[in-house]
């Protein structure tokens, strides 16, 4: 199990852009290395993650081994009306791993 | 007596000229240890908490917030039983295994780092403040000659790279002072969180020399000794560095 | 042979390389070509913020602003052409997207230049380049 930082402000203006920043453990290793004894590491990457605001796409990252360990990203959205803010993210094995946080429109 | 007052503003600059990695790093490296939601040392944080409050720490400890606020800062510190320092990681360890009865850690696994930074951030902000009195006082000086003993291949000590050349540079990179204000800390070059045990070691290999193995004597008075010299710094746990 | 083919890809490319231009170099190039198709690829409106000397290529601090209303941006790339795989990230904004401006974390294998490309909803494309020293850490375990 992925362990996920999900910084969302709990209260946000109708319309007005508010900051999401996010943080998900994992090596991310790249294929490009090797092991103590010289074997290639196997590449295991989150290669897809895509961030939804009720049935909303707000962005869509494809994400290559030339994204650090542990990756982290910050973006803006907005919202219209207090829903939920969804995160899913895919490894290179397939397996797929959401977290959810609720944002209140005032 | 002009003399005096004279090496005794000297003494004072150079004991003001005591600080922490922190200062030695880029912006970029400050910003990412400075936001909270940023540095990605709160995985391990987060990880923590959850072992803390699921495990029988809480049931003993209570709210770590409260009993645990200054202890990372008082460490190393004597064990009465034992008859001698011990690490707070050994302190983590111990009460794992002679109080919960549970298997002892992995070094260096998420599981350890994670309570040892939770544990460890309860203190941030607090300075540094190790006893190195009484019983501690023979470890101390232990510490102390290790801290100045030239070894390895390279035969370079502790001293010659983090008193001497602090501040100058080894390839492209600031030698910092060597201060242990901040573990376990986030290292870009690790890519992943590590203690001071896994950063003395790696110092040592640089050196080419046999590192200390994690829990001898040796490791735990030289890590009191940096706590001593690193006095009054506060702790930045968990730290970000290169 | 291979300069042939660099000179076949610069063709297509249509953009002209640097001549001590790498193989890579060349594959950002088809990357960029294959992104932009027919359109104008100008200068302006996006900007890359990478810290021109890195402390260490294993984590490096990247922002990518477009100077544009949000809802304007269909999407950012972003190519580091000396790193093994060129390409380091794609992101596609939804309607939900609000300022044009993203934080993240990259890998850089050495000293390099890095480009970010912005594709507008009105069908434009913009880039930014940042030419940048990657220094090697002197203790590593």
């Amino acid at each position: 199990m992925v362990r996920v930082l999900l910084n969302v402000p709990r209260q946000v203006r109708r319309n007005e852009p508010f900051d999401v920043k996010l943080l998900i453990s994992h090596p991310m290793e790249s294929g490009q290395r090797r092991d103590a004894v010289g074997l290639a590491i196997p590449r295991d990457i989150i290669n897809l993650l895509v961030v939804t605001y009720g049935n909303e796409e707000v962005l869509r990252m494809d994400l290559f081994p030339a994204i650090a360990a542990n990756p982290f990203l910050a973006f803006s959205m907005t919202a219209v009306a207090s829903g939920t803010l969804s995160i899913t993210f895919t490894d290179d094995h397939g397996v797929t791993q959401s977290e959810t946080a609720t944002v209140e429109v005032v | 007596m002009k003399r005096l007052l004279v090496l005794a503003l000297l003494l004072t600059a150079a004991a003001g000229d005591i600080h922490s990695g922190y200062d030695d790093a880029s912006p970029e490296t400050r910003a990412m240890q400075d936001d909270d939601s940023a540095n990605p040392g709160f995985l391990w944080v987060r990880e923590g908490e959850a072992q803390w409050s699921g495990k029988a720490c809480a049931a003993c400890h209570g709210d770590a917030r409260v009993s645990m606020r200054g202890v990372a800062a008082r460490y190393p510190a004597y064990d009465a039983a034992l008859n001698r320092p011990i690490t707070l990681d050994q302190r983590i360890a111990q009460c794992r295994t002679e109080r919960q009865h549970a298997e002892p850690f992995t070094p260096e696994s998420d599981a350890a780092l994670g309570l040892s930074a939770y544990i460890g951030l309860q203190s941030r902000g607090m300075p540094l403040q190790v006893s190195t009195d009484g019983p501690m006082r023979p470890f101390y000086e232990t510490g102390r000659t290790l801290f100045n003993t030239r070894m390895g291949q390279l035969n370079l000590s502790c001293a010659q790279c983090h008193d001497e050349r602090a501040g100058m540079k080894l390839a492209g990179a600031v030698i910092p002072q060597g201060h242990p204000n901040g573990y376990p800390e986030y290292r870009l070059e690790w890519q992943t969180m590590g203690s001071l045990t896994r950063r003395i070691r790696n110092c040592m290999v640089g050196v080419r020399a046999e590192p200390f193995p994690p829990d001898s004597a040796e490791m735990t008075a030289l890590a009191l000794f940096l706590a001593a010299r690193a006095a009054g710094l506060k702790i930045e746990t968990p730290a970000v560095r290169p | 042979m291979i300069a042939r083919r660099r000179f076949v890809l610069t063709a297509a490319a249509g953009t002209v390389l640097p001549v001590a231009a790498t193989a890579s170099h060349v594959q950002v190039a088809v990357l960029i070509r294959q992104l932009v198709g027919d359109a104008k690829l100008a200068e302006g409106r996006v900007k890359l913020d990478l810290p021109v000397l890195v402390e260490n290529g294993n984590t490096v601090g990247m922002t990518v602003s477009v100077d544009a209303p949000p809802g304007a941006v269909h999407s950012l790339h972003v190519y580091a052409e000396a790193n093994p795989l060129p390409e380091v990230c794609h992101i596609r904004f939804g309607p939900r997207a609000g300022v044009p401006r993203i934080q993240t974390r990259i890998r850089l294998a050495t000293s390099q230049t890095v480009t970010a490309i912005a594709q507008m909803h009105d069908g434009t494309f913009w880039q930014d380049s940042v030419e940048l020293l990657v220094t090697l850490a002197a203790c590593i375990d």
